[in-house]
């Protein structure tokens, strides 16, 4: 036996914890969890060396179920909690789970702040329309008329972009993925944890239990096609069974629209390329929720800038350097002292 | 009268001066007249002077009230002596008051016979008015019951600094070092540290500083050559005995700060200091921002939420979260507290009270937290709650709190409150070596392990944090199992997990002094018990009667929860037990269900510290019954 063969790379399963998942049957999280451990297996993530972070609700038992360092905190505050480990350790891979209603109701203010931030970290949010855990009221990304036990008649407010909201933010990092979607979901992780800041992905997932269905008029066989365009950086914003739809800027309304093209092909179409560098086109995209454009997947939006944690290590590393080795002694003999003498 | 030759000597004070043991002077102006300021300067100088001292800076709520208003006035005292000063002072002996307001809110605490420098120059109608004067006071009667020296002083710093061709405005800035300036001829006071600060702070307006210093100057030489009024000329107050040492004056924030880091020294770890500004508590962001080279990160979280938490995730990551607070920011962070106190993980949390509840009184101080400490949390919730007496005190309550939450794997929180963070005394500097370290080991070893292993004697857990090969563990809030650390609904888990983190708590009071009393004897007719802040006047008022040769003690609690745990035999000694608090009775309640213990309460609840003699009439009340 040779003590120095390098050791086999992991597999999915080898970021499976012992525990018994205890999600409804069916449910959409199985999806996801089973992407995120191929994706950990596909990166060649240390165990040791990830952590992930989750708030309350069904979505935030996910790290229970990752054989990786993890932490189920309180409701709505995981990004808080991820921002001091990152702080504590930079080293340290971190992974942020959580559902529509711990994100963008009760933890809304921290997400907008691990976004500005711009801390390392990926933030996965699963948006099911629907609060799950506390059995079915509306959330803040249900449609407006959802009935819920909390909401009989229909809710009457409107509904928020978790895409839309994060760009607000100023996220430099903006994906978005379909649960069942298994192709797509690792290559979309895997973008944002090579991303070096806040990466978000939002992932449209099904509660079997309390909003069946609600992801259909996208998900569904037939019109998967027809309804989700892929945002993949440098090629056409094209979809459609035949591939023959695209999107164009209506240079006068400043709005995107769906244009059918033939044989003389997208580019003499006018239609647009995806450049995921573009914030006012990664908005666009991000925005797209009515029944007449497609809802937009993929890598939305990607523009790396500095992150938090490396701002806060120059600023130490200036601290360290203007202080001239002063220690708390030194702090503490500075300014005015005295000598009482015997 | 003043004799100008002598004042200017090097000794100046023998012949002119009047002997005195201590003074209290206040310094009262509108919010924009530097007031803080003046008297930080007042009270470096005097330090340096030798004296032993004890500030209050008492301050509007307003950043910038309107000008001239009584609730515009800021103020600041100080008390200093020969002897050991133990309180920011009861009435005053001098009062500076830079316009009518400043007179109207503070005339009713100078002593009778007190001096009172007035600067007339501000008493026109509209300032008198505003102050809520029908008349003007400088004539009506109202000051004849004291000593009064009135003068122009904006005048006269308009004169003074008029070379320097500021405007108007910034010209009137200075009057305040102008009555620094008087006030340090009262004192006889070197001008040397105000007149290095100011060519310090204006290093790049000199003409600012040397004009500030010009209006000083002219304060200072109006006191050498004027003619007082009768029977008024300077004091001399001869330096403390002090125990040897070198001194420096401190803040409690200040101290606290350095406690902090000297305790995470010594636990080998590095800080998260974690905070949201809320009066009175953000000095210590500002002060622990300043100590970056120093191992400590600083974070202003978006809400006090989010620091709590970011203090916690950082403690799970293995570096010592600390966030800080005043009370309603502390009831936002309770839940993360209850999350870091069942995870187990070490964290502190600093209190610095203020009057409450809600908004309450942001600016003046109070000890209302203590049932928020201890009881503030959702379900059966223990934690370390330690308290700190005085600005020096916070350095060693600092490291305390450290050691304590890393040793126990639990959230310390720290109660100071306004009045202690504020104010300044003078300390002598510790010797940094001789404090015992406390070095932290995170857990390393995979064999048999889980997240909730326990130290047997402790009852602390294991702190095994991210990143280390083989460990790796999922904990949370949910109930986890005893034996294995999983996630556990189980009815006499629960029931058995509540118990042994109620018994950790308890255990710490085996790892904490026994309780000792400060002035008194340990058994007799009368004990006075008291927590924080309180510290100063009931030390003094005890003193004061024990020189009387009066039967009473003083015992002052650090340690709140646990409590020392040989307190209740203590007590029982005792005829009677007076509890003096700045709350409406919280220690009293928490002693009376722990000890079972009878006990009379006096309470102040006016945003102001007690008067030593409020606390010695209740005294000898209570001894003469």
């Amino acid at each position: 036996m040779n003590d120095l063969a390098p050791p086999a790379k992991r597999t999915a399963k080898d970021f499976a914890t012992d525990q018994e998942v205890r999600w409804c049957p069916g449910c959409g999280d199985y999806a996801i969890l089973r992407a995120v451990q191929k994706t950990l297996a596909d990166i060649d993530a240390d165990p040791a060396n990830t952590v992930f972070v989750s708030g309350i609700g069904c979505a935030a038992r996910f790290p229970y179920y990752v054989e990786t360092y993890g932490f189920h905190t309180i409701h709505g505050r995981s990004p808080a909690f991820a921002t001091g480990i990152k702080l504590a350790n930079p080293d340290l891979d971190v992974w942020v789970v959580g559902g529509d209603g711990d994100m963008l109701s009760i933890g809304a203010n921290h997400l907008m702040h691990v976004i500005r931030r711009n801390v390392d970290a990926q933030v996965l949010l699963f948006n099911n329309e629907i609060y799950g855990l506390t059995k079915g009221q509306a959330s803040p990304t249900s449609r407006a008329g959802t009935r819920s036990p909390s909401t009989p008649l229909g809710s009457v407010d409107s509904p928020v972009s978790a895409c839309l909201y994060v760009m607000g933010a100023g996220a430099r990092f903006v994906a978005r993925g379909i649960d069942t979607q298994q192709k797509d979901l690792p290559g979309i992780f895997a973008r944002a944890h090579a991303h070096k800041g806040a990466s978000f992905v939002e992932i449209l997932q099904n509660c079997i239990v309390y909003n069946d269905g609600v992801f259909a008029n996208i998900t569904e066989k037939a019109v998967v096609a027809d309804r989700q365009v892929v945002c993949d950086h440098g090629q056409p914003l094209v979809f459609g069974a035949d591939k023959n739809k695209g999107l164009r800027l209506n240079t006068q309304t400043l709005e995107l629209e769906v244009v059918t093209f033939g044989d003389e092909g997208p580019e003499a179409a006018g239609i647009l390329i995806h450049d995921e560098t573009k914030r006012v086109l990664g908005t666009m995209l991000a925005g797209m929720d009515d029944d007449v454009l497609p809802v937009a997947v993929g890598v939305i939006y990607c523009d790396p800038a500095k992150s938090y944690d490396e701002g806060v290590k120059e600023v130490k590393a200036e601290a360290v350097k203007r202080a001239g080795g002063e220690d708390l002694k030194a702090m503490m003999h500075a300014g005015h002292t005295w000598t009482v003498s015997e | 009268m003043t004799n100008i030759d002598q004042v200017a000597s090097a000794d100046p004070c023998v012949s002119v001066r009047d002997e005195l043991e201590s003074a209290v002077v206040r310094f009262a102006g509108d919010s924009g007249d530097g007031m803080q300021l003046t008297g930080g300067q007042f009270t470096e100088a005097t330090a340096l002077a030798g004296n032993d001292l004890s500030t209050f800076p008492d301050f509007p709520a307003e950043i910038r009230a309107p000008v001239g208003t009584t609730f515009g006035v800021s103020s600041f005292q100080i008390n200093f002596g020969a002897r050991r000063i133990m309180t920011s002072g009861d009435d005053f002996d001098v009062l500076i008051a830079m316009n009518p307001a400043a007179l109207k809110v503070e005339l009713s605490r100078l002593r009778k016979g007190g001096l009172v420098i007035i600067d007339t120059g501000t008493f026109n109608t509209r300032n008198l008015k505003k102050a809520g004067y029908d008349s003007t006071p400088l004539d009506d009667g109202t000051l004849d019951p004291f000593r009064v020296v009135a003068l122009d002083i904006s005048a006269m710093t308009l004169e003074a600094v008029k070379e320097f061709e500021l405007s108007k405005k910034d010209a009137l800035r200075c009057k305040n070092m102008w009555a620094l300036g008087f006030v340090y001829w009262l004192f006889g006071r070197a001008r040397t540290t105000t007149q290095q600060w100011l060519t310090g702070k204006f290093a790049k307006r000199p003409e600012i500083a040397n004009a500030n210093i010009a209006a000083m100057n002219a304060g200072h030489a109006m006191g050498e050559t004027a003619e007082l009024p009768d029977g008024i000329h300077g004091f001399h107050i001869a330096p403390a005995d002090i125990s040897p040492g070198l001194y420096r004056t401190v803040t409690g924030t200040e101290a606290l700060a350095w406690g902090l880091a000297k305790g995470a020294e010594l636990a080998a770890l590095e800080i998260l200091f974690a905070s949201y500004p809320i009066t009175p508590a953000s000095p210590l962001l500002h002060s622990l921002a300043k100590m970056q080279h120093l191992g400590v990160t600083t974070f202003q979280a978006e809400d006090e939420i989010a620091a709590a938490c970011a203090a916690i995730g950082a403690s799970y990551a293995g570096t010592l979260g600390v966030t800080s607070s005043s009370g309603p920011g502390i009831a936002l962070k309770g839940e993360a507290i209850g999350l870091a106190l069942s995870a187990e993980l070490p964290m502190v949390i600093v209190n610095s009270q203020r009057g409450g509840p809600s908004t309450g009184l942001p600016t003046k101080t109070e000890q209302s937290d203590l049932y928020q400490a201890v009881y503030g949390r959702n379900a059966d919730a223990p934690m370390v709650v330690l308290s700190t007496r005085s600005a020096a005190d916070c350095f060693d309550v600092g490291i305390e709190a450290v050691r304590l939450a890393t040793k126990y794997m639990t959230p310390v929180m720290l109660l100071t409150d306004g009045y202690i963070s504020n104010a300044a005394e003078p300390w002598k500097i510790p010797d940094l070596d001789a404090y015992e370290p406390f070095p932290l080991t995170f857990h390393t070893d995979p064999e048999g392990f889980h997240p909730f292993m326990r130290d047997e004697k402790t009852l602390s857990r294991v702190w095994a944090k991210p990143g280390t090969p083989d460990l790796m563990h999922r904990i949370g809030g949910i109930e986890r199992s005893y034996d294995t650390g999983h996630i556990s609904y189980d009815a006499d888990n629960h029931h058995k997990m509540t118990k042994i983190r109620a018994a950790k708590i308890d255990g710490v009071a085996n790892d904490i002094p026994l309780q000792d009393i400060e002035l008194g004897s340990v058994s007799g007719k009368l004990a006075i018990v008291g927590w924080g802040s309180t510290y100063g006047p009931i030390n003094r008022a005890v003193d004061n009667l024990v020189n009387q040769g009066k039967d009473v003690s003083h015992i002052h609690l650090r340690n709140i929860w646990p409590l020392p745990r040989n307190l209740g035999e203590l007590l029982a000694g005792y005829d009677n037990i007076l509890i003096p608090e700045m709350n409406n009775g919280q220690l009293i309640t928490l002693l009376r269900a722990e000890l079972l213990l009878k006990a009379e309460g006096l309470n102040k609840i006016s945003g102001q510290p007690f008067r030593i003699s409020e606390i010695e009439d209740v005294i000898l009340e209570i001894l003469e019954r």
